[in-house]
């Protein structure tokens, strides 16, 4: 069975809890709170102001720039204001308030639970429509999916793959998702391979899903061109290199997109969301989250609209259960623990995830013995222990050398070490001042540019 | 018999051959230097701390010998005498710099601003200020991990555990700024040391709106603006809610530390002045594990999460050495 070739890790998938709970909707708050920034580059502008009446699905926020999405009001009401608020780490982030009153839509928008099949658009035309709908990738990341269907002139895509891997422990949303609207994502896949123009896409799904490879198996019979992957179990497979790797053998070389060595990869969900845009014109105004835990009371998956306060999520869960240690927005191995539970729901959020007092204390450190496991399960093939040291002795240059850039966050280093050293807090701060480093060379060298063409 | 002559020859004509060579290869290439410059070193401390700005004592003594005139040029660690002697060697006057002291600049203590969360990861305020928050609800003052501690060749600042704050040693302290370099926040101020180390600071950096600094820790500066009412030498400013003190201006007349609703400006080295708080500024002030923020039984439960110890305990050291 087909998986990526350098590293990778076995973490327990613990996905029972949630798994095959039916989607269930989360009741409209009754104050909604919508971040202007919800994806990867430049943040939306507020095109709103306090006093403006406003329905689902309208525009409240326009994209900042090529590489930025446009943000629609999840609610209908009246704007309270456009005010910063804090995120999950309690750092200040811009946001509009709106006071929610009813659950009115915008008139275009096809609320019907018809599965329409028919597509007359021309490529370009629903390119734009992804682009005006908002649409990022859901999977996590959230790369603006448009900049992704216009590849840069001189590269061609071939394929299209498609991210059902989920290999996030505890997490389902994606499961459940395919299990019931595989039909729409089939369809959503079907305009994506229009818009880019080719002609195959390969659905990557993990083997401890049997029942969606079947599922999607089935259906893609009448979908010529697609193709279920099923895939052995490793993690991070759901990482865009990895996943490449997995389903077409190809390695994206380093500090390169996927458009590289042709290939574009959306997830599920994203593709979910392309479809609702595109045929039922429905903005990305909600996103399926599972919610889970050992002792959550009524763990499972729920399609939030955004703008509603995590809290509110977690109340429909049966709340906070008495012993937990830490709340976790995402999965477990990629997830952030969360300072607070006010933030609303947005397209970042994938999960939440409860882990227990016991599970979330971290084990002391140990010294390094030198026995390179870290290096064996990093998938981008780094030394994780170096870039490590690296950054404690703050030599940026030489991690930037080492090609720390290339770190995916997965977190394989320190799930695996026996040592229990907090490689990836190390090497993340150090990507991080690496990172400042490159703009800054950037700017400076831009800067220096435009005055020597004043010069001129 | 022979063998040894000619060995001894031989070697004693190699050696000789290559000592005239040496001779003439050191007259060609030789390096003109300033014998001052060694003497400048022989005076300066040795601690090869930074804190004049140049990368240690050898480099500062070069500078010296370069420099015109000694103005700007300063040993934070001989201090004036050091720079005296200097002077003396260079025959140039040395400017008086002013003694300096670091400052910290946060009054946040564990039961002015209450904890609502505690940070699994490696205790490091560089890290934990790329994660998140930290662990009070306030965004600007100390995080207290000590990366400060760590910093500090001079052994002169000491984590207070009664407080959660760094505390500075001002006899110890030379006002090199490693610890002001190493921390993420900048709490950390290079100040005047003032008259018999008397000196009137906020101990507060928090710019957040009055009601939020004030929901997160009791001490925090509000930017009410009383102080610089009440200030009859024009030395305080109040920019971005936050209250700021110039030490050239001040005469130390105390009047703002008596008008401070919330005990933020601090008259270091001089007697307490008793004085009631201002009971309520801001109506809800902090309640149990902070009112915002996690369930407060979530907050009890983090609350008795054991804190690791560092990873790279060396490394952290070295790197503010270098």
């Amino acid at each position: 069975m087909n998986t990526f070739r350098i590293g990778g890790v076995h973490p327990h998938d613990n996905k029972e809890f949630s798994a095959h709970k039916q989607i269930a909707a989360v009741p409209l708050p009754q104050k909604a709170i919508i971040p202007l920034v919800q994806h990867i580059g430049a943040p939306a502008k507020a095109v709103v102001a306090k006093g403006d009446k406003v329905l689902v699905g309208q525009v409240i926020a326009e994209a900042g720039g090529f590489v930025s999405a446009p943000v629609h009001s999840p609610v209908s009401g009246t704007v309270a204001k456009v005010d910063a608020t804090t995120d999950a780490w309690g750092l200040p982030m811009p946001a509009i308030f709106i006071d929610v009153e009813g659950d009115e839509w915008l008139p275009e928008i096809d609320r019907t639970a018809d599965i329409k099949t028919e597509c007359t658009l021309e490529p370009k035309k629903i390119i734009n429509k992804i682009q005006a709908a908002g649409i990022v990738g859901l999977g996590g990341a959230c790369f603006p999916t448009h900049v992704k269907l216009l590849p840069p002139p001189g590269k061609v895509a071939e394929v299209l793959i498609v991210n059902g891997v989920e290999c996030e422990p505890y997490l389902t949303c994606d499961h459940q998702l395919m299990l019931e609207r595989g039909e729409q994502i089939m369809l959503g896949i079907d305009l994506v391979l229009k818009a880019l123009g080719i002609k195959r896409a390969i659905i990557g799904i993990e083997k401890n899903k049997p029942d969606a490879i079947a599922h999607m198996a089935e259906l893609a019979k009448k979908h010529p061109g697609v193709e279920v992957k099923p895939l052995a179990l490793k993690y991070p497979q759901g990482g865009e290199k990895q996943l490449i790797d997995a389903c077409i053998g190809r390695q994206v070389p380093s500090g390169c997109l996927p458009i590289e060595v042709g290939a574009v990869v959306d997830n599920v969900a994203t593709l979910y969301a392309i479809y609702e845009a595109v045929m039922k014109n429905k903005p990305l105004i909600s996103r399926v989250m599972t919610v889970t835990g050992k002792s959550v009371k009524n763990p499972g998956n729920y399609e939030v609209r955004f703008g509603t306060p995590l809290a509110q999520v977690i109340e429909l869960a049966g709340g906070i259960p008495e012993d937990t240690g830490k709340i976790i927005g995402g999965g477990p191995m990629m997830g952030r623990a969360m300072q607070n539970v006010d933030m609303p729901c947005n397209k970042r959020v994938s999960g939440l995830l409860f882990m227990k007092k016991d599970e979330s204390v971290r084990v002391e450190p140990e010294n390094c013995i030198r026995c390179g496991k870290c290096v064996d399960a990093c998938p981008m093939g780094l030394e994780p222990y170096m870039l490590a040291k690296l950054s404690a002795a703050q030599n940026w240059d030489k991690m930037e050398q080492l090609n720390v850039m290339d770190c995916i966050d997965c977190g394989c280093c320190l799930f695996t070490c026996p040592s229990h050293r907090p490689l990836l807090d190390y090497i993340r701060y150090g990507k991080g001042k690496v990172g400042g480093n490159i703009r800054a060379r950037q700017m400076a060298a831009q800067a220096a540019k435009a005055a020597a063409e004043a010069k001129k | 018999m022979k063998i040894i002559l000619i060995s001894l020859l031989v070697l004693g004509l190699t050696g000789l051959l290559a000592a005239v060579l040496l001779y003439l290869v050191a007259q060609k290439f030789k390096v003109e230097e300033d014998p001052r410059i060694d003497e400048v070193q022989e005076v300066l401390p040795g601690a090869n701390c930074g804190g004049c700005g140049f990368a240690g004592c050898r480099a500062m003594a070069e500078a010296c010998v370069k420099a015109t005139s000694l103005d700007g040029l300063s040993c934070p660690v001989g201090g004036n005498a050091t720079m005296t002697k200097v002077g003396e060697i260079l025959g140039m006057a040395a400017a008086a710099a002013e003694p300096k002291v670091a400052v910290v600049r946060c009054n946040g203590t564990c039961e002015a601003r209450p904890k609502t969360s505690v940070f699994g990861g490696t205790r490091s305020c560089a890290i934990m200020s790329s994660m998140y928050i930290g662990e009070t609800n306030c965004g600007f003052g100390c995080l207290g991990c000590g990366d400060c501690v760590a910093a500090c060749q001079f052994g002169a600042i000491k984590m207070n555990p009664a407080t959660g704050l760094p505390e500075v040693d001002e006899e110890k302290c030379t006002a090199c700024g490693a610890c002001a370099k190493a921390c993420p926040k900048n709490v950390i101020e290079i100040r005047k040391k003032g008259d018999d180390a008397m000196r009137l600071v906020v101990l507060c950096v928090n710019k957040d709106k009055g009601a939020a600094a004030r929901k997160a820790c009791q001490n925090a500066c509000i930017g009410c603006g009383k102080c610089q009412t009440v200030c009859g030498s024009e030395a305080i400013t109040v920019a971005g809610n936050l209250a700021y003190i110039d030490a050239d201006k001040c005469t130390l007349c105390r009047e703002c530390e008596k008008a401070c609703p919330t005990g933020a400006i601090h008259g270091m080295n001089m007697p307490i002045i008793e004085k009631a708080k201002a009971a309520a500024v801001v109506e809800d002030a902090p309640a149990e594990g902070g009112k915002k923020g996690f369930d407060p039984r979530c907050a009890a439960i983090i609350k008795s999460l054991p804190t690791p110890k560092a990873a790279y305990p060396n490394m952290l050291k070295m790197a503010q050495k270098k």
